[in-house]
């Protein structure tokens, strides 16, 4: 991209016959000075990368072949083995559908009210930036505060069933967290709660992108506001949905902190929301078996990576930027 | 501003700040959204015979015991001290790391950029969830399990992805004329980053170091695994020790649990503006 750039340069030089030279000098060194530039600014990041990403990631996929309790260096190769009780696990299959639920749940619930919110809050609403930082609150305070406060609040001599009794509604009264029907809706709604605000911020910031120009215009050829919204915003939101998209389907697929936290380690899976990341994490680390869990975690990262890739591939290959495959 | 705003001829609807279903939704909104907030802070200045008898009534009388118990216990500063030493060194590794490799993403042509790129946003994919069994044994071979370091180095490494994707189009927005113009003044490329990308990439920076320091802040499984002594734990894993330990002290808990998330808010109320102007960049409207 520089290296082009020396054309312009000589059209100031006429001032100086010695300017010229630094200019083919560099041009000359250019190979290696710049090689070692990029491998000065990159090397940390790729190293860091590598050593604490990449590389424990590859040797999950070693220790998912061995049985192995976590003590020495895994000795008891067992092939395939831990792959195939984890298909016939039922609490691992329930575990996958409750992922899948939460996945398709979490796109039908939060797209339209996260879509509604931000055009809501890019509209003038005097108070706006308050109501912005308010909506944000939820996302911005900690899995492990928002599960403790819903924990207590949802439980059965809790908060919430205390305000339905006291308004004459006590039939409604439930045990919100325990019973195995209600329970999947109860982490729904703690979802969105939870992560609302981030689809709201990432829609914010693509409508910033959106020439006003375009809506002034549709405004002036007589477009009601919920037209213009309809018509030109959102559309023109695409590649941004897209990318939430793609990021709640990810964070729903590895969903583990919340749940981990309100239902604790067992009463997950009678209770409904076991998650795969949950199951891995209580079959594997908690029960010892090492192996087994490192071979769930690959199971969840090809299953997360083939979602993504064919989002990549089909959804996202429109939005230049690529972001997967090597950006242009 | 407002003047022309007024002026377009039936555009305004909705703006202006006039329609009272906006305002009522926002509001009905805004209960639903801080209510189990509220519940917490008010919840920590009850007692718990008060909150036993009726979980959801007021205060009465107001108690600031929990809260002043909390203030004047050792593990809560020590608990907020490792989380600002972890949330802090794992931001500042992350922006300097992040917008050094985005640089050289952004603003180089060579082999081996777009393999790169695709390393970097693949880890998108890559949760700390899948690899949390061989981080831990990784961290124990190097030494560092029960220390913060132990926790940071791999904090930073899974908030790099973020951070490169975001900085990357933010890094490549900045007009060639610039750089053209640095070229003919004899500057290095080197030193076109130090005088001209760093001051330029300070939106972007925010925005990722924000998002870096909550996502830290509020960090949970690395913790969770990486951390089992007491004096090393961050806010996340004393508010749950904390609320395992008094289970049966519900007022105190909520004390505990409100004051933690304090830090994280102000830090994001300060900077929210600058979150949605800094995502402007990486996201395409």
């Amino acid at each position: 991209m520089l290296t082009e750039d020396v054309p312009g340069s000589r059209v100031r030089i006429g001032d100086g016959g010695q300017a010229p030279s630094p200019v083919r000098r560099r041009r000359r060194g250019i190979g290696w000075a710049q090689r070692l530039e990029i491998a000065m600014l990159s090397g940390p990041a790729i190293l860091i990368f590598l050593a604490f990403v990449i590389l424990p990631v590859l040797m999950a996929a070693y220790y998912g072949f061995y049985r192995w309790k976590g003590f020495g260096v895994p000795t008891n190769f067992v092939g395939l083995d831990n792959y195939v009780t984890i298909l016939q696990d039922k609490a691992f299959r329930e575990a996958l559908w409750h992922n899948g639920l939460i996945v398709v749940l979490s796109l039908v619930i939060q797209g339209p009210i996260g879509l509604g919110l931000a055009l809501l809050l890019n509209q003038k609403l005097r108070g706006q930036s308050v109501i912005r930082v308010l909506i944000f609150v939820p996302y911005v305070i900690a899995e492990v505060i928002a599960g403790t406060a819903w924990g207590l609040l949802l439980q059965a001599g809790g908060a919430v069933n205390g305000i339905l009794r006291s308004i004459g509604l006590g039939g409604l009264a439930q045990d919100w967290l325990a019973n195995p029907k209600l329970a999947i809706w109860t982490l729904m709604f703690i979802l969105t709660w939870k992560y609302i605000g981030f689809a709201v911020i990432l829609f914010l910031a693509g409508m910033q992108n959106i020439p006003e120009e375009l809506t002034e215009a549709a405004a002036m050829d007589g477009a009601s506001y919920w037209q213009t919204q309809r018509r030109i915003t959102v559309p023109l939101l695409g590649p941004t949905i897209r990318i939430w998209v793609f990021l709640s389907i990810i964070g729903a697929l590895q969903l583990f902190d919340l749940v981990y936290i309100i239902w604790g380690q067992y009463v997950s899976s009678t209770a409904g929301t076991s998650t795969m990341a949950t199951y891995l994490v209580t079959e594997g680390r908690n029960a010892g078996n090492y192996g087994y869990g490192n071979a769930v975690a690959v199971v969840l990262f090809l299953i997360s990576m083939i979602i993504a890739l064919g989002y990549q591939r089909f959804v996202l290959r429109r939005d230049t930027q690529g972001a997967l495959t090597g950006g242009r | 501003m407002a003047g022309t705003r007024s002026s377009r001829p039936g555009g305004g609807h909705g703006r202006g700040g006039g329609d009272p279903i906006v305002y009522a939704v926002a509001l009905v909104l805004i209960g639903v959204m801080l209510g189990p907030v509220l519940y917490i802070i008010i919840g920590g200045f009850r007692t718990n015979s008060q909150i036993t008898t009726d979980p959801a009534g007021l205060p009465h009388p107001w108690e600031s015991g929990n809260y002043t118990g909390v203030l004047t216990s050792d593990a809560f500063w020590r608990q907020v001290g490792n989380s600002a030493i972890v949330a802090g060194a794992t931001t500042a590794g992350v922006a300097t790391l992040g917008v050094m490799a985005s640089y050289v993403l952004a603003r180089y042509r060579f082999r081996g950029r777009g393999a790169m790129y695709a390393l970097f946003a693949a880890g998108l994919m890559f949760p700390a969830t899948v690899a949390i069994t061989p981080l831990y044994i990784l961290v124990k071979n190097l030494g560092l399990v029960n220390t913060l370091p132990g926790v940071i180095l791999p904090q930073i490494a899974f908030a790099l992805p973020t951070t490169v994707i975001i900085l990357v189009p933010f890094l490549q927005a900045i007009p060639k004329d610039i750089e053209e113009a640095a070229a003919i003044d004899r500057c290095s490329r080197l030193g076109f980053f130090w005088r001209m990308v760093l001051p330029l990439s300070v939106p972007g920076l925010i925005t990722t170091g924000i998002l870096a320091f909550v996502n830290s802040w509020n960090s949970y499984l690395l913790p969770l695994f990486l951390l089992n002594d007491q004096d090393t734990f961050t806010l996340p894993l004393g508010v749950q020790a904390f609320a395992s330990e008094y289970s049966v002290d519900t007022a105190k808990v909520l004390a505990f649990t409100s004051l933690s998330m304090i830090p994280a808010l102000v830090f994001f109320s300060l900077f929210q503006r600058r979150i949605v102007g800094g995502l402007t960049g990486a996201v395409k409207g």
